[in-house]
């Protein structure tokens, strides 16, 4: 069964135009990431998704029923938010129960369900605590709470890790991800961060400009982009765009991952170290070359290099992409 | 937020400023109170002086005692100003809320058309106000002061309120809608309490004009069974002669229910401020 699927949808805001046609089928049980820059339509469509604005044209159906204009609650969904949004007058178990009151579900289902969730997320000493008492990480907690006890066909988040510091995202990320496996639900995530799109998802949807760049495996779209900006917007470093050394054709480009070039004394990529960045684990190297671009190569382990310095670069045919001057990919 | 120094200096001359200001504000208040307790004659011979055993009169509330039906003219004037004090929130939020909420069209017209209010004085509309007022029967009731001052009140409210909705997270509203909650609740339940501050300031902005105001219930209402207590006063201030001590006991007892109401809201306000509901 398909938990959601849409079918050229469209959304318009006035005269500007946000989503161009988008077509997009979830499976059941599927971790879909909506990854992009700000802006690129990516929370607009979890919106249209989630019931919270309509779409201009186009069909969207939740678990084989057409929702396209079903009001949020009646879509079988469940939505957690940036700003957590938790209501500020009611205690934790006030809050995971509301939307199932609202259902008309009974006193022991409700309690029943609230114990699962508080259980789950360990947030059993807090139920009887307000929002305004509990620290970014636990109301979080909370928010993904209330998200559960609705037992929704449809998980959605919006940006949930955004406004939580490095060490507690990580540690929720992967709360998230125990999440998806232990319910087995179907979820969809926006974020514009693409360490938690390729730790977190099945799949892939890469938006711009509200379009559809491409959708795959966190792997297939790293190894095997589409285009320009898929490439260049998964991995960090981000991908090197250079004149291509070999025959190519009038104003390609030629993409190489900063991990796939290596020193090599007569390598055909030379350039002046402009900046050393020591990990630990790895050495990022930044230099222009001397075509004028700026590259990036990753090196495993530690290495001696020192600003200022000439190095030469060579990689394997087989790691670099080539790409047409619109960015589309060669080949 | 409290970037300032506590220095013990700082305070001193923060609390000195503050009892400057409080003994401004409250020096006219003072000299009504024990005047009102006083003589006649010593009202004026030691505006200044507190009431003493010879100077101790409780004559001016005698007089307003006896005189007309006082605790009626109480009574009306909280039943006004209470009264347009609901119905000046409650449509206020509600038109703030949906010019801040909702996209339309037609907007900001909108906006600007129910801002308009703040520019133009009501009381230029005094004439047409009356006619309409005759027409539909309402001249010498209590609805036509509730009415008047609800639309008095209505433009400052819908402005204030408005920018205040617009600062409550959408994140929130929309968690209460894929919650099921409707459009009033999420209203009543969710914005309303955190815009309380607000509704405070626009409650205290409302109620003294609404309390003191002498011109629409002598327009509309003069009558003596709607008649307010400002215009109850009146009686005793006479072309020729005035009767201090009354005016005065009239006054001093005039400012109590007031007090009341300000410390209601005041309350609500500090309330609003430290509950520090969301994020």
């Amino acid at each position: 069964m398909t938990a959601l699927k849409l079918d050229r949808v469209n959304k318009s805001f006035g005269k500007v135009q946000v989503l161009h046609d988008i077509d997009l089928t979830v499976d059941e049980g599927e971790f879909v990431v909506f990854v992009g820059p700000s802006g690129c339509g990516k929370s607009t469509l979890l919106r249209v998704i989630a019931g919270l604005e309509d779409a201009t044209s186009g069909r969207v159906e939740i678990g084989g029923a057409e929702v396209t204009r079903t009001p949020p609650a009646k879509r079988g969904i469940a939505m957690v938010f940036q700003s957590y949004a938790l209501y500020p007058h009611l205690d934790v178990r006030g809050n995971m129960a509301l939307g199932l009151k609202q259902e008309g579900q009974p006193r022991d289902v409700i309690d029943a369900r609230i114990a699962e969730a508080a259980r789950m997320l360990e947030l059993q000493p807090y139920l009887d605590r307000r929002p305004s008492d509990l620290s970014g990480g636990q109301r979080q907690r909370v928010a993904i709470g209330r998200a559960v006890t609705r037992q929704p066909q449809l998980f959605l988040f919006d940006e949930p890790l955004s406004n939580l510091d490095a060490a507690l995202r990580m540690n929720t990320r992967i709360e998230i991800a125990q999440l998806h496996r232990t319910l087995g639900a179907s979820m969809i995530y926006v974020t514009h961060d693409q360490t938690e799109a390729m730790t977190l998802a099945d799949r892939i949807v890469v938006l711009r400009a509200g379009r559809i760049e491409q959708i795959g495996a966190p792997m297939e779209l790293y190894n095997n982009p589409a285009n320009r900006f898929v490439a260049g917007f998964l991995g960090a470093p981000s991908m090197n765009f250079l004149a291509p050394v070999a025959d190519a054709p009038e104003g390609a480009i030629l993409g190489i991952r900063p991990e796939h070039l290596r020193p090599e004394a007569d390598g055909p990529i030379r350039g002046t170290i402009t900046h050393v960045e020591h990990l630990g684990g790895d050495t990022n190297i930044v230099l222009d070359t001397r075509s004028g671009e700026k590259a990036t190569i990753r090196m495993f382990g530690q290495h001696r290099a020192r600003v200022g310095e000439e190095i030469a670069m060579g990689f394997d045919a087989s790691h670099g992409f080539l790409f047409d001057a619109e960015g589309q990919r060669l080949g | 937020m409290s970037t300032a120094r506590h220095t013990p200096l700082n305070s001193v001359a923060a609390h000195a400023a503050l009892i400057a200001y409080t003994l401004i504000a409250l020096f006219p208040v003072f000299v009504i109170v024990i005047n009102s307790f006083k003589e006649r004659r010593a009202i004026f011979r030691e505006p200044l002086a507190l009431p003493d055993a010879e100077s101790f009169s409780l004559i001016g509330y005698q007089t307003v005692m006896k005189q007309g039906d006082f605790f009626l003219y109480f009574q009306n004037s909280f039943i006004v100003t209470v009264a347009s004090l609901f119905f000046i929130l409650l449509f206020g939020a509600m038109a703030a809320f949906a010019l801040a909420e909702y996209r339309f069209r037609g907007n900001t017209l909108m906006g600007l058309y129910l801002a308009l209010g703040i520019m133009i004085p009501i009381r230029i509309g005094t004439v047409a106000i009356l006619q309409m007022m005759v027409a539909t029967g309402l001249v010498n009731t209590l609805w036509a002061l509730i009415l008047v001052y609800t639309a008095q009140g209505l433009p400052l409210a819908v402005f204030i309120l408005s920018e205040f909705m617009r600062q409550v997270s959408d994140d929130l509203k929309n968690a209460g809608r894929i919650d099921g909650l409707s459009e009033y609740k999420i209203f009543f339940r969710l914005v309303l309490p955190l815009v309380r501050p607000a509704m405070a300031t626009v409650a205290v902005f409302n109620m003294i004009p609404i309390w003191n105001d002498l011109w629409f219930p002598l327009i509309l209402a003069p009558a003596e069974e709607v008649k307010t207590l400002t215009l109850g006063s009146q009686v005793f201030i006479g072309q020729f002669v005035t009767d201090w001590n009354a005016v005065l006991s009239a006054l001093s007892l005039a400012i109590l229910p007031v007090l009341v109401l300000y410390v209601i809201f005041s309350r609500q306000l500090i309330r609003g401020i430290t509950s520090g509901a969301v994020k």
